[in-house]
C-alpha cells in the first residue's frame, strides 16, 4: 500500500479499539444514497519504478529548445545550492509557521528576503509573498483602493503586461474599481505622456507604473510618479526584480517615491516550469503598511529576552478578520521565497548586478544583430532592459514556427495581445544566452525571412496568433 | 544570527557570475540606481552553512508527526518532487507554443480527468494557485452565472459559523455580503437556520464536508434542496477531501461548485506556507464561466483553452496556467496511488483519526463531538482542563513542541472552546499515534502537577515562547545595518 504504514496486525488491533469490525463501519454517518462506488476512470496504480519510466519518456518526449521569450518569466541560470537547499525536507514539507517555536528557521529566512526585498524596491516594508505578479498586481490595486478611501479608479497604462491587465480585471471587478486605460506613445513604445495629461486626474486613486514596461521599455518614472502625486494619486509601481540591481528603486521614484511596489518574483531562483509555481512580491510605504495583505514576520523577544521571529499584524488576515480581512489570500508562496532568498545571499549585490547587466548586453546584441537582417526593424526607440520588440516583413507566427522546427523559440508573437502593432515579436536574451546561441539565432532569422521574401509559400495558412 | 551579519564588503560568489564588460552606457542616467542594493556578500558555502541551520529550526513532516488539523499534513513522496524536478519540465516557458510541451499537457489534461472522475464534477480547471484563489474562482463563477440568469437580487452568500475563515473573506472580495448559519450540538448546520435564512437574495451557500469540526454533514441532501429550492448554489470547500477521497463525490452530494486542495489530498509540499494549488470543478451549468486557461485535448493534441475559447470565462487569475510544479507533483502522486489508493486515503486517514479519537477520550481527554465518528480529524476540547488547572490549548501545544511533536491546530474552528483540532493522516504509524497519546497524557498529567512548568513551555525549541505583542507593537520588519 503506497505510503501507508498500516500492518494487518495494526489494522485489527485499531479496529478493535474502537470499536468496529471494518474499516467500512468508520463511514456510517454518510448517507447511504451519496455513496460513490469505484472511481471506475482512475487507472491502476503505478510503482515509483513504473512512473519514474513514464515521466522520463514524457520529459524526454517535450525536447529541449533555447528559449528567446522572457514577457514576464525570464530565464536565468539558477545556482545548484538554491534547490538543494530549499528541497530540504525541514523546508519543503513544513506548513505556514503557525508554531512559532517550531518555525524559526522559516520566519527568520521570510524575515530576510523582507529585508532584501525592501533593499531592492526601496521602500520601508515587504510581506511574506503573493501568488505571482499579476495576482500581486490585483491586490495592490485593491491596497490602493483600500488606502486611498475616496477614490475607485485605477489608471492602467497598455504597457502593463496584457494578462496581468486581465487579472486585475477579473479580480477587482466585483468591487465596483474602474480600471482606466492609458495608451502607448507608437514610437517609443511606453506610456504616452499626452494621453496622461488630457486625462481627467481628480477621481483616480492611483496610477500603476511599469518599469520596465512589457516591451522591455524604460518609462520616465519620475516624471509619472511626481505626476501621479500631485493630482492626489498613490503610485503603484510594477517593477522586475533583476532589473532593481540596475534601475532606480521604485523608492526613489520623482520627489516621494512610488507607494507600493509589486511584481513577478520568478526572476529570483524560480524555474520556468511552464508557468509556475512563481511569488509575488508586494513592499510599501510605512504608513500602509496596514493597509497591505498577506503574511508578514516581525522579530520580537521570547521569554528569556532571545530574539526570535513570529508572524505579526494578523488582525488584517482572513482567519481572524474573516470577511473584514485585507484579502481573502491564507498563505504565502513560502518555497519559492526560500528559494528567492537563497538565491539573492548566493549572488549578492555583485551577482545580481552582474546578472542584470549581462542580460541588458545581451539583448542588445540580439537586436542589433536580428534588426540588422533586412525585414526585421526594431519598433521602439525608448531605452530597454532586456527585452525589445522587433517588427518582422512576414507572419510573425509562421517565422517563429520555423524557428521553433530549428529548436529556437523566437519570442512571442504579439498580434493576438497588440494586434495593431501587426507582425511584431518581443524577444529577450538573459545571462543565459550565449553569443553562439545569439549568432545561431540571427542566421536562422536571417535564412527564414530571406526564403520568405523570395519564395513566399504558395499556399500559406493564415493564423492569428 | 541574520545573514546580513555574516556579510563583509568585497565578498562575493566568484562561481556564480562570469563578469563581463556588461555595457549599460546606453540608459540614461537618471533612470539607473545610485546606492547599495542591501544584499548581503557571502561565500557560497556561509550560505549554504547558514540556510541549512535555518532549516533545521524547522518542525516539518519529515522530521515530526504534524497532526495539524484542516492542513493534511501527510507525507510528501520523494518521487513526486524528483520527477515534477526534471529538467526538461523546468525549462519551458510558459509562453513556448503548446507543440513544445504535449506531454507536459498530457499530464495536465490526464490530472484534470482524475480530478473530474473523483469530484463527480463536470469540468475542473487547474488554473487557481491555492485554495483561497480557487474560493475566489468558485464564487466569481456563482456570481457570473446568477447574472447570466439576469438575477442580480442575490447579494448574500451563506457560511457555517465553523467555516474557515477564508470563506467570508472571499465572498466579500467579490461583492458580496456575508450571514453566517449556525452549527447545531452535534456540529451539523442548523437546517431550520439555514431555511430562515435562504431567500430571493441567496447567491450561494459555501459548505465543508466533512465540516471543520471533524465530522460529516449528515444532512447533505437536505442543505442542497432547501438552497436549490431558493435558487442558490452550494460551493464545496474542498479543504477536508482527503477524507472521502473514493466514498462520496461532491458532485453526487450536489455540489454546484468544488475547489480542491491539492497540497492537502494531494500530498503536495506546504512548503513552510505555499505554494499551494486549487483547481476548481464545476457542474455543467457552471461550466461556462470556468477560469482560464484549462487544458483541452483534440485528436490526442493538447492545448490551452482562452477566453477566446471561453467567453463566458470568469478571467484569468494569474499570469499562467497555474502551479504547474505542484500539478506535475499531484499528478505523480495520483498515479501512483491508482484507484485503489485513492479509496485507501480515506480508509487509513480516518480509521487513524477514529483510533487516535478513542485512545485520547481513554486518557481522560473531552471530544467536542462526542456521540460522532471522526472523518480524518477530531476536535478534543480543554476547556475542562482549563477551568481546573488554567492550563489552555495554546499551552499544551506548546508543551508538545518538548515532547517531539508538532501542536495540533489550536483556536479553530472559534466556536469550541479551547480546541485542538487534530488530523494524524493516513501515512502515520500506529506507533506514532501511540506516542503521541502517551504525550498529550503526560502533558494531561503535568497540568494537575506543575502547571507552572507547562505555563513556560516550550524549553526545547530554538526560542521559547515569543513576545507577540511586543512583535506587533514595535515593528521590527526589516533589518537595519547598525550604522544605518
Amino acid at each position: 500500500m503506497p505510503f501507508i504504514p498500516h500492518t494487518e496486525a495494526d489494522i485489527q488491533s485499531m479496529l478493535a479499539k474502537v470499536g468496529v469490525s471494518c474499516v467500512e463501519d468508520l463511514f456510517d454517518e454518510i448517507p447511504g444514497a451519496l455513496r460513490c462506488g469505484g472511481l471506475d476512470k482512475v487507472a491502476d496504480g503505478l510503482s515509483e519504478m513504473e512512473i519514474n519510466r513514464l515521466m522520463l519518456e514524457r520529459a524526454e518526449q517535450d525536447g529541449r529548445f533555447v528559449n528567446f521569450i522572457g514577457a514576464g518569466a525570464y530565464e536565468h541560470h539558477i545556482p545548484a545550492a538554491v534547490w538543494e537547499l530549499t528541497t530540504r525536507g525541514e523546508f519543503y514539507s513544513a506548513y505556514t509557521p503557525y508554531q512559532a517555536e517550531a518555525s524559526q528557521g522559516t520566519l527568520q529566512l521570510i524575515y530576510e528576503f523582507q529585508t532584501m526585498i525592501t533593499g531592492l524596491t526601496g521602500l520601508d516594508v515587504a510581506n511574506a509573498s503573493l501568488y505571482d505578479g499579476a495576482s500581486g498586481l490585483a491586490e495592490a490595486v485593491l491596497m490602493a483602493v483600500r488606502a486611498h478611501k475616496k477614490r475607485r479608479r485605477i489608471l492602467m497604462p497598455t504597457t502593463v503586461h496584457p494578462v496581468y491587465r486581465q487579472v486585475v480585471e477579473s479580480v477587482v471587478t466585483h468591487q465596483d474599481i474602474a480600471i482606466e486605460e492609458i495608451g502607448f506613445d507608437q514610437g517609443a513604445g511606453v506610456i504616452d505622456m499626452e494621453a496622461l495629461e488630457r486625462l481627467d486626474p481628480s477621481g483616480a486613486a492611483a496610477l500603476v507604473i511599469p518599469q520596465p514596461n512589457f516591451f522591455g521599455g524604460l518609462e520616465d518614472v519620475d516624471g509619472l510618479t511626481d505626476w501621479a502625486h500631485a493630482n492626489g494619486m498613490l503610485v503603484i509601481a510594477l517593477v522586475n526584480p533583476t532589473s532593481l540591481a540596475l534601475l532606480k528603486p521604485p523608492g526613489k521614484w520623482g520627489e516621494k517615491g512610488a507607494d507600493i511596489a509589486v511584481g513577478e518574483g520568478q526572476p529570483l531562483g524560480a524555474p520556468l516550469s511552464s508557468g509556475g509555481p512563481y511569488f509575488g512580491f508586494m513592499c510599501c510605504k510605512q504608513k500602509l503598511l496596514r493597509q497591505m495583505p498577506g503574511r508578514i514576520v516581525g522579530r520580537t523577544v521570547d521569554m528569556d529576552g532571545r530574539p526570535g521571529f513570529t508572524l505579526t499584524l494578523q488582525a488584517r488576515e482572513q482567519h481572524i478578520r474573516r470577511s473584514k480581512a485585507t484579502s481573502n489570500i491564507c498563505t504565502n508562496q513560502g518555497l519559492l521565497v526560500t528559494a528567492a532568498t537563497i538565491y539573492m545571499a548566493l549572488l549578492g549585490p555583485q551577482g545580481l548586478a552582474e546578472v542584470a547587466r549581462r542580460s541588458h548586453a545581451n539583448t542588445r546584441e540580439l537586436v542589433s544583430q536580428l534588426s540588422a537582417i533586412k525585414g526585421v526593424e526594431q519598433v521602439f526607440d525608448a531605452p530597454y532592459f532586456h527585452e525589445a520588440v522587433l517588427r518582422l516583413d512576414s507572419l510573425a507566427v509562421d517565422v517563429l514556427r520555423a524557428l521553433e522546427a530549428q529548436g529556437i523559440i523566437g519570442g512571442l508573437g504579439l498580434k493576438r495581445y497588440y494586434p495593431e502593432l501587426g507582425d511584431t515579436i518581443l524577444v529577450c536574451a538573459t545571462e543565459t544566452r550565449t553569443g553562439e546561441d545569439i549568432a545561431r539565432y540571427a542566421k536562422e532569422m536571417e535564412r527564414i525571412i530571406s526564403k520568405r521574401r523570395l519564395d513566399p509559400p504558395c499556399a500559406q495558412k493564415v493564423v492569428d496568433l | 544570527m541574520l545573514i546580513f551579519e555574516r556579510s563583509q564588503p568585497g565578498r562575493h560568489n566568484g562561481a556564480q557570475f562570469q563578469p563581463g564588460d556588461g555595457d549599460v552606457s546606453d540608459i540614461p542616467a537618471v533612470l539607473l540606481r545610485e546606492g547599495s542594493l542591501g544584499l548581503p556578500e557571502v561565500s557560497e558555502m556561509q550560505a549554504v552553512r547558514h540556510y541549512t541551520q535555518l532549516s533545521q529550526k524547522n518542525f516539518s513532516i519529515d522530521t515530526h508527526f504534524y497532526p495539524l488539523g484542516s492542513c493534511t499534513m501527510k507525507y510528501n513522496p520523494r518521487a513526486c518532487n524528483t520527477l515534477a524536478m526534471l529538467p526538461a519540465f523546468l525549462g519551458r516557458h510558459p509562453l513556448a507554443p503548446a507543440s513544445t510541451g504535449q506531454a507536459f499537457l498530457s499530464c495536465m489534461y490526464e490530472l484534470q480527468e482524475i480530478l473530474k472522475e473523483i469530484t463527480g464534477m463536470h469540468t475542473v480547471s487547474l488554473a487557481p494557485l491555492a485554495g483561497a484563489q480557487g474560493e475566489f474562482a468558485g464564487i466569481a463563477m456563482i456570481r457570473a452565472y446568477h447574472q447570466a440568469q439576469g438575477d442580480d437580487q442575490r447579494t448574500e452568500i451563506l457560511v457555517p459559523d465553523a467555516a474557515h475563515g477564508t470563506n467570508p473573506a472571499t465572498a466579500v472580495m467579490c461583492g458580496y455580503s456575508v450571514k453566517e448559519i449556525p452549527t447545531d450540538a452535534e456540529g451539523d448546520v442548523d437546517v431550520e437556520a439555514l431555511r430562515q435564512a435562504v431567500g430571493p437574495q441567496t447567491a450561494g451557500l459555501m459548505l465543508t464536508n466533512p465540516s471543520t469540526l471533524g465530522v460529516f454533514e449528515r444532512q447533505m441532501q437536505e442543505i442542497a434542496t432547501v438552497l436549490h429550492q431558493a435558487g442558490g448554489l452550494l460551493y464545496y470547500d474542498g479543504a477536508n477531501l482527503n477524507a472521502i477521497l473514493g466514498k462520496v463525490k461532491p458532485g453526487d452530494m450536489g455540489f454546484d461548485v468544488i475547489h480542491m486542495n491539492l497540497h492537502k489530498t494531494f500530498s503536495t509540499p506546504h512548503g513552510g506556507g505555499g505554494p499551494g494549488a486549487g483547481p476548481v470543478g464545476v457542474s455543467e451549468r457552471l461550466a461556462p464561466f470556468i477560469p482560464v486557461p484549462m487544458v483541452t485535448e483534440h485528436y490526442g493534441e493538447y492545448r490551452l483553452l482562452s477566453e477566446v475559447d471561453l467567453p463566458g470565462t470568469i478571467g484569468h487569475l494569474s499570469a499562467n496556467m497555474g502551479n504547474v510544479g505542484v500539478l506535475l507533483r499531484a499528478y505523480v502522486y495520483a498515479r501512483m496511488l491508482g484507484r485503489e489508493g485513492m479509496h485507501r486515503v480515506a480508509d487509513f486517514a480516518t480509521l487513524n483519526a477514529n483510533y487516535l479519537m478513542v485512545r485520547l477520550r481513554e486518557e481522560s481527554f473531552e471530544l467536542a463531538y462526542p456521540t460522532r465518528r471522526a472523518t480524518h480529524e477530531f476536535i478534543v476540547t480543554l476547556k475542562k482542563l482549563k477551568d481546573e488547572t488554567g492550563i489552555t490549548a495554546m499551552d499544551v501545544a506548546k508543551r508538545l513542541l518538548d515532547k517531539g511533536y508538532h501542536a495540533p491546530t489550536t483556536y479553530f474552528p472559534l466556536l469550541v472552546p479551547e480546541c485542538l483540532l487534530i488530523e494524524p493522516t493516513e501515512t502515520e504509524s500506529k506507533e506514532e499515534l501511540d506516542g503521541f497519546v502517551t504525550a498529550m497524557k503526560e502533558i494531561y498529567d503535568e497540568a494537575y502537577s506543575d502547571a507552572d512548568m507547562i505555563k513556560g513551555a516550550p524549553y526545547s525549541t530554538p526560542v521559547r515562547r515569543l513576545d507577540e505583542v511586543k512583535a506587533a507593537r514595535e515593528l521590527d520588519l526589516v533589518w537595519q545595518a547598525p550604522d544605518d
